[in-house]
C-alpha cells in the first residue's frame, strides 16, 4: 500500500497529508490530523455528524476519499468561529438549548450554516428537510429548529 | 423545602458551561482522543445467534502486520465469570449474532480490521431462541442449560429466567362489579436508544499494573467496578476519566469494550483504543426489550375502575435482567385501585443482553395498559380525562409497588391537558387525536460533591455525574441559589474517579435530584464555614452571623460595626482564619418524587400507503422545579420524539436465522427533522417535599406516553385499534385493508 | 484492505486508458462518481482492493447542455448541482425530483444520477424516472461512444452493461415538446433518508383539450430492476387523465410488479403502494403538463 500525497486547504490553512487511497476523509480528519471537532456517528452517511463543506457545498466526510480533498477548500466545525467570536449559529444554539449531548452540533451547525449561506430566510419546513440527514437523538429537533430560525433573523438585521 | 423562597437562580435559563466547547467542535468525546504509539482495537463478532465455541485460533491474526495484541475469552479470568463478563467475550457459547468472540490490536485501523478476519474460530451451530413465543414454548431449546425459573433448581431449567407478581384486593369480585370489561393484548418490538455516539474507549496500562480509562459512558465509577470485576483486578488499579458523552439513554450504563482496551494495552504496551461502528451498536449493545403483554380493566358505568390485570413477557437478551420489574411498578402507577394482579416474566431470548433505555420498561407495558383505558373510555362515552382523573393517583394513594405516594402531579397534569389548546380544538379534518399517562418513579442513590472556593470568590463544583444534557448547568444554578451568588461565578465540573467522590450512574433521572442535593448540601457545609470564619473575623459567635445574598453579615439586632463579607473576601483572607475552603458533602439520596406526564397528539394516517404523519405533539409533565427550564423542555421534547419514533418506524428487524437484518440508521428508522412538528411543552411543578428546592427527575418520564398517544390517535381515525408496535406504514395498511 | 489506488483522469480518453491499463494489469477498477453508495459497500458487502478512477474530473461527464430537441446531463454532476438549475427543473421534473430523493442535503452534494444508475439497485430513484422520460445512455468504450437505452441498462440487481474498460460519459434525453411533463413518486416510511419501498415514474403528453396523447410509466423497487408498464402507459393514452385512467394505470402498475419481501417492506405491500404512486405521480404529471 502506498501513501498519496494530498494538498488541500482546511479553515483557510493550506495542509498536506499523505493518506491510503481507501481512507475516509473523515477518518484522515479524525484519526490523522487530529481534528476530531468533526465527528462519526454511523460511517454511512445517515446521520450528518461528519458534516463539512467542501468548497462551500455541504457532504459527510465519511463518504469522501481523503484523497479527494485534494486542491479543495474544506471548512470544518473547527473553523465556523472566526476572529469576531462565535458564529450567530453557534451563540444561537446555546441560547435556545439546542444542544444534550452535543455529539451532532457540529455537524447541525456545519449543515445550518450551509443553509444560511444559500437561503439566509427559510421557513420552518426548509429548515428540517435540509437538516434531515443530521440525526440528534436529545431534543426532538425542536429547539435545533428554532435556533436556526433565530439565527436567520439576526443575520438578516445584521445585513 | 424552599418553596416560599424568593429564587434567584433556579428557573432562570443561563448558557451552559460547557456549551461553546461543545459547539465549536472542541469538547472531547470517547472517540476524540489520540495518544503517542496508540493501538486501535477491534472486536470479531459472533456470525450465529447460537453456537458452541468449539476452538479459537488467534495465531494467524497474531502474525499479520501491525498487530501487537489478540486476545480471547481464555485470556480473561475464567472462574465462574459473571454474565457480565460473558458478554464482553464469549465463553463457551456465543449467545446472539454480534457476540463479541475475540479482539486485536494493531498499528492502524486498517490492519486490525484485516486482522481479526484471520481470527479462526470454530463453532457448532445451535438452533437460535428467538422469540418469547418460542422462549415460553413447550420444549423449548434452552438459551442457557443451567437457568432455572426465580433460581429454582428443583424445577427443570427454563427460559423464563424469572418472574415477579405484584397484587392487592380481589380481582375476581372487582371484575364481577365492573359494567364493562376491556381485554387486549400488544406487542412492541425491541428499540435502541439510538445515541449517535458509537462506544469508545481508549486504555492506557501502565508497567506499575496501574490503567487509566478514557471513555464514554453514563457512570465511569460503574465502569471502573465492572471493568475491575471482569479483569479480576482490584478497583483501584483503574482509573476512568469520563470523556463527553455523546447520548446514551441508559445504553452507556454498563461495559463492552473497556476491558479488552485494558487487557490489549497490558500485553502490547501500548495505549488502546477501541471505537464501535454504527452496525457494532446495533448489533451487540443492549437495546430495550421487546415485550408481550396482555391487560384487561374493568369499570363501572360511572367510569370507577373495579379491577385489572396485566401479565408482561419482556425479552431479557442472552442473559437475565430485563426491565420487566420497573414495567410491572409502572404499569397501573396512574390508578388508584383496589384490585390488581401485575405479574412480570423475564425471558431469555438469542439476542444482545437488553440495557437501560429511558424509564427502563415502563413504556412497553404503559402502552399496553393506556391502550386500554382510551377503549375503556369509549365503551363508557367517557371523556377519556375525565376517565383517568375519577381514578388517578395521588397523594395518599398506595402505588401498586407498595409505598404510599406523596404529593404527585398527575392530577394537575390531566387538568392542565383538559385546558390546553391543543385538547380544546378541534381534531384537525380527517385525522385523529390520542392522549395518554406516562409515570416513572426516579430513583436517589449515592452520590458526593465537592465545592470548592478559590481566592478571588469563584467558585468550583466538582461532582461525578457525566453531564449528558445540561446538567453541569443545573448544578451551577443549584449552587449559586444556596450560595447567593451569580450563576456566572461557578464553574461546574464532572470529575474521574480520582478527582472526585463516588457517585453513581447518570441514570434513572438520579443526577439533577440526588447529585444536585449533594452539591446543594456541600454549599451549604461552605456557608456554615463561612459565617464561621466570619465570626472569628469580627470577633463574634458563629451564631451571631447570617448568610444574606453570598454574603456574611452580623445577625439583625447583633450590634457589630462591620461590613459585610463576599465569598472572596472570606476567600482571600482564608489563610487567616483556617485555610481553604472546602464544602463537601456526599449521601444516599432518599425520596425522589415520582414523575407523571400527560402526552397529546394529533396524527393522520394516509389511508392509501398506511403512513402516519404526526400533526402536532404537546408533552406536559410534573418536574417538581424546573432548575433550568430549557433542559427540562429539552428532556420532554427528546423524549417525545424517541416515544414517537418508536411508536412508528423503530423496531429490530431479524431474520430466521437470528440475524439482525436493519442495522444501522438506514433502516433503523428514527425521526428525522422533517419527521416530526414543534413539540409544545408544559412543565407542571408539584414541588417534591424530599428535595430542597423540589426536584423530581424528569428525564425518563417523557417517553413512556407518546407510544400509547400515537396508538389512541390512530384509533381515533380509523375508528378501530391496531394493538402492536410500531404503526409501520405495512401494518398500518394490511389492518385497514382487513377492515375492508 | 490491500492494494487501493486512486486515479482521477481529466477526460474520457485518459479515463479509457486508464481503465486499459489496470485491466492489463489484472487490477480491479471502479469508477468513483459521488462516492456515496461506493464508500459505503467498500466498507461493508464489499471489502476488496480496487483502483478507483473518479468521473469527477472528467470534462464530458460534466457537461450540461439543454438543447431545443435534447438535453445532455453528464454523469458526474451531483444532485445538488443539477437541483439549482431551475431551467432544467422546469423541463424535466420528474427526474430532477427523483434525484433530489436520493439521500440528505449532504448526500445530494456528492450524489450523481449516472451513480445512481451504475449502482443499478432495484430501488434507484433516478432509474424508473429516466426511463419515463426515455433517457438514452452514452457510454465511453474502447471502440468509442456507444448508446443504451435506460431501460436496457440494468440488467440484474447490481448488474448493468458496463464492462469493466468502459464508464457512463451521461445521458442524451430528448426535450420533451409541448404539453409534456412528467413527475416521479416514491413511497418511504419516514419523510427523509429511507430507500424507496415502491417507487414510480410518469412522463405524458396532453393535447389541447386535455387528452393524453402519449406516455410512458416506469417503476422501481418493485422487481429486480425498474420495470417499464406499457398497460399503465396505455391505460393513460387516449384519456383525460381521469380517476378512472388513473385506476386503471394503478391496475396496470400493481399488477406489473413482482415484488419481494424484505426488511422495506412486503410482496402485498409493495404491489398494492406501487399503483398508489403511479396515480399520484400520473396525477401531477398531468396537471403539470396542463400548466404548460
Amino acid at each position: 500500500m502506498s501513501k498519496v500525497h494530498v494538498s488541500t486547504s482546511i479553515n483557510g490553512d493550506a495542509v498536506e497529508f499523505l493518506c491510503e487511497p481507501h481512507q475516509s476523509l473523515l477518518e484522515v480528519l479524525r484519526e490523522d490530523l487530529n481534528m476530531t471537532g468533526t465527528k462519526e456517528g454511523c460511517a454511512t452517511g445517515d446521520c450528518g455528524a461528519c458534516s463539512v463543506l467542501v468548497n462551500g457545498r455541504l457532504v459527510c466526510s465519511c463518504l469522501m476519499l481523503g484523497v479527494e480533498a485534494e486542491g479543495v477548500e474544506l471548512t470544518t466545525i473547527e473553523g465556523i468561529a472566526g476572529e469576531g467570536g462565535l458564529h450567530v449559529l453557534q451563540q444561537k444554539f446555546l441560547e435556545h438549548a439546542a444542544l444534550q449531548c452535543g455529539i451532532c452540533t457540529p455537524g447541525f451547525i456545519v449543515a445550518a450554516k450551509a443553509l444560511l449561506d444559500k437561503n439566509p430566510d427559510p421557513d420552518e419546513t426548509t429548515i428540517r428537510y435540509w437538516l434531515a440527514g443530521n440525526l440528534c437523538r436529545c431534543t426532538g429537533y425542536d429547539k435545533i429548529v428554532r435556533a436556526v430560525q433565530d439565527a436567520a433573523q439576526e443575520l438578516a438585521y445584521e445585513a | 423545602m424552599a418553596e416560599a423562597v424568593d429564587l434567584k437562580a433556579i428557573g432562570t435559563r443561563p448558557i451552559r458551561p460547557d456549551g461553546i466547547d461543545k459547539v465549536t467542535g472542541r469538547a472531547a468525546f470517547g472517540a476524540d482522543l489520540n495518544l503517542p504509539g496508540m493501538l486501535y482495537g477491534k472486536v470479531l463478532r459472533s456470525p450465529h445467534a447460537h453456537a458452541r465455541i468449539k476452538s479459537v485460533d488467534l495465531s494467524c491474526a497474531l502474525e499479520a502486520d501491525g498487530v501487537l495484541a489478540a486476545i480471547s475469552g481464555a485470556d480473561l479470568p475464567n472462574e465462574s465469570p459473571s454474565d457480565l463478563a460473558k458478554n464482553v467475550l464469549a465463553r463457551d457459547k456465543v449467545l446472539y449474532h454480534g457476540h463479541a468472540v475475540a479482539a486485536v490490536a494493531a498499528k492502524t485501523l486498517a490492519q486490525a480490521d484485516a486482522a481479526i478476519d484471520l481470527i479462526d474460530v470454530e463453532y457448532e451451530v445451535l438452533p437460535p431462541v428467538l422469540s418469547i413465543d418460542e422462549a415460553i414454548a413447550d420444549g423449548a431449546t434452552l438459551v442457557n442449560e443451567s437457568q432455572h425459573t426465580n433460581g429454582d433448581t428443583s424445577k427443570p431449567a427454563s427460559n423464563v429466567a424469572a418472574t415477579t407478581m405484584f397484587e392487592r384486593g380481589d380481582v375476581d369480585a372487582g371484575f364481577a362489579e365492573a359494567d364493562v370489561i376491556v381485554e387486549s393484548e400488544h406487542r412492541v418490538p425491541t428499540a435502541h436508544q439510538g445515541y449517535i455516539e458509537p462506544h469508545a474507549c481508549t486504555a492506557t496500562a501502565n508497567e506499575d499494573g496501574k490503567s487509566t480509562v478514557w471513555c464514554c459512558t453514563q457512570g465511569h465509577f460503574e465502569v471502573r467496578s465492572l471493568t475491575a470485576q471482569v479483569l479480576g483486578e482490584p478497583v483501584g488499579n483503574i482509573k476512568v476519566i469520563p470523556s463527553e458523552i455523546g447520548g446514551g439513554f441508559g445504553g452507556k450504563t454498563i461495559i463492552y469494550l473497556e476491558p479488552l482496551a485494558v487487557k490489549m494495552s497490558q500485553i502490547s504496551g501500548r495505549p488502546v483504543k477501541m471505537m464501535m461502528s454504527r452496525e457494532e451498536v446495533f448489533r451487540a449493545t443492549g437495546p430495550t426489550s421487546a415485550t408481550w403483554c396482555k391487560v384487561k380493566v374493568g369499570a363501572k358505568n360511572d367510569g370507577t375502575i373495579t379491577a385489572a390485570t396485566a401479565w408482561l413477557a419482556y425479552e431479557a437478551g442472552a442473559f437475565p435482567g430485563a426491565p420487566v420489574g420497573p414495567g410491572c411498578m409502572s404499569v397501573l402507577a396512574p390508578y388508584d385501585l383496589a384490585n390488581f394482579r401485575i405479574e412480570g416474566n423475564d425471558i431469555l431470548v438469542n439476542k444482545p443482553k437488553v440495557c437501560a433505555y429511558r424509564a427502563p420498561g415502563a413504556p412497553q407495558s404503559m402502552h399496553a395498559m393506556e391502550c386500554a383505558i382510551d377503549e375503556l373510555a369509549r365503551k363508557l362515552e367517557m371523556d377519556p380525562i375525565d376517565l383517568r382523573m375519577k381514578n388517578a393517583a395521588g397523594e395518599g394513594t398506595q402505588a401498586p409497588y407498595g409505598p404510599t405516594f406523596p404529593p404527585v402531579g398527575l392530577k394537575e397534569c390531566l387538568e392542565a391537558a383538559r385546558k390546553h389548546p391543543n385538547w380544546t380544538s378541534p381534531v384537525p379534518e380527517g385525522a385523529g387525536r390520542g392522549l395518554a399517562v406516562g409515570f416513572w418513579f426516579n430513583i436517589g442513590m449515592q452520590s458526593s460533591a465537592e465545592v470548592r472556593i478559590a481566592e478571588d470568590g469563584m467558585v468550583t463544583v466538582m461532582e461525578g455525574n457525566p453531564d449528558i444534557g445540561g446538567s453541569r448547568a443545573g448544578m451551577a444554578l443549584m449552587a449559586a441559589e444556596t450560595l447567593g451568588v451569580p450563576y456566572e461565578q461557578i464553574k461546574a465540573h464532572v470529575g474521574d474517579t480520582e478527582a472526585t467522590g463516588f457517585c453513581n450512574v447518570t441514570g434513572g433521572s438520579r443526577t439533577t435530584f440526588a447529585t444536585g442535593m449533594a452539591v446543594i448540601q456541600a454549599c451549604e457545609d461552605i456557608i456554615a464555614q463561612c459565617k464561621q470564619r466570619a465570626a472569628l473575623t469580627w470577633d463574634l459567635d458563629e451564631d451571631q452571623v447570617d448568610w444574606v445574598d453570598g454574603e456574611a453579615v452580623p445577625k439583625p439586632g447583633v450590634n457589630a460595626d462591620v461590613k459585610p463579607l463576599s465569598l472572596g473576601d472570606i476567600a482571600r483572607g482564608a489563610g487567616r482564619t483556617g485555610g481553604p475552603l472546602l464544602g463537601r458533602a456526599s449521601l444516599n439520596a432518599q425520596g425522589a418524587g415520582a414523575s407523571f406526564s400527560v402526552n397529546l397528539m394529533d396524527a393522520k394516517v394516509d389511508k392509501e400507503t398506511g403512513k402516519v404523519d404526526v400533526l402536532s405533539f404537546t408533552a406536559i409533565q410534573d418536574a417538581g422545579r424546573a432548575i433550568h427550564p430549557s433542559y427540562v423542555e429539552g428532556q420532554m421534547q427528546g423524549g417525545a420524539a424517541q416515544g414517537i419514533g418508536w411508536a412508528l418506524n423503530e423496531e429490530y428487524i431479524y431474520d430466521a436465522e437470528g440475524v439482525m437484518e436493519n442495522a444501522g440508521f438506514l433502516d433503523y428508522r428514527v425521526p428525522v427533522a422533517s419527521d416530526l412538528p414543534m413539540i409544545d411543552t408544559e412543565i407542571i411543578e408539584v414541588p417534591n417535599p424530599s428535595h430542597p428546592y423540589g426536584v423530581r427527575g424528569v428525564g425518563e418520564t417523557p417517553i413512556v406516553a407518546p407510544l400509547a398517544a400515537a396508538s389512541n390517535a390512530v384509533r381515533d381515525q380509523l375508528g378501530f385499534r391496531i394493538d402492536d408496535l410500531p404503526l409501520s406504514p405495512p401494518r398500518v395498511l394490511e389492518a385497514i385493508d382487513a377492515q375492508g | 484492505m490491500g492494494a487501493y489506488a486512486y486515479l482521477a483522469p481529466s477526460n474520457v480518453s485518459e479515463a479509457l486508458a486508464a481503465l486499459q491499463r489496470e485491466a492489463d494489469a489484472g487490477n480491479r477498477t471502479q469508477m468513483l462518481a459521488g462516492g456515496t453508495d461506493v464508500l459505503v459497500q467498500m466498507r461493508s458487502v464489499d471489502r476488496g482492493e480496487r483502483t478507483f478512477v473518479d468521473v469527477k474530473h472528467v470534462e464530458e461527464a460534466n457537461h450540461l447542455d439543454i438543447g431545443d430537441d435534447e438535453i445532455f446531463i453528464g454523469a458526474a454532476i451531483a444532485s445538488a448541482i443539477l437541483f439549482e438549475n431551475e431551467e432544467l427543473k422546469g423541463i424535466l421534473p420528474g427526474l430532477l425530483e427523483s434525484s433530489d430523493l436520493i439521500g440528505s442535503t449532504q448526500i445530494q452534494g456528492r450524489a450523481t444520477i449516472g451513480g445512481n444508475l451504475c449502482n443499478s439497485s432495484p430501488a434507484g430513484d433516478t432509474i424508473p424516472a429516466l426511463i419515463a422520460c426515455g433517457a438514452i445512455c452514452v457510454i465511453a468504450s474502447p471502440g468509442g461512444n456507444r448508446e443504451v437505452a435506460v431501460e436496457d441498462f440494468v440488467t440484474g440487481v447490481g448488474t448493468n452493461v458496463l464492462s469493466a474498460t468502459e464508464f457512463l460519459i451521461g445521458f442524451r434525453v430528448p426535450r420533451p415538446q409541448g404539453k409534456s411533463s412528467s413527475a416521479y413518486l416514491r413511497f418511504i416510511p419516514r419523510t427523509e433518508m429511507d430507500i424507496a419501498v415502491a417507487g414510480a415514474g410518469v412522463a405524458l403528453t396532453l393535447d389541447d383539450s386535455g387528452t393524453c396523447t402519449a406516455a410512458k410509466v416506469s417503476i422501481g423497487a418493485v422487481a429486480p430492476t425498474a420495470l417499464v408498464v406499457p398497460d399503465a402507459a396505455a391505460a393513460l393514452v387516449g384519456s383525460k387523465v381521469d380517476d378512472a385512467a388513473l385506476a386503471a394505470a394503478a391496475d396496470a402498475c400493481s399488477v406489473a410488479a413482482s415484488p419481494i419481501t424484505d426488511k422495506r417492506g412486503t410482496v402485498e405491500y409493495r404491489r398494492k403502494v406501487v399503483g398508489v404512486l403511479c396515480k399520484r405521480a400520473a396525477g401531477i404529471a398531468r396537471d403539470r403538463a396542463a400548466a404548460l
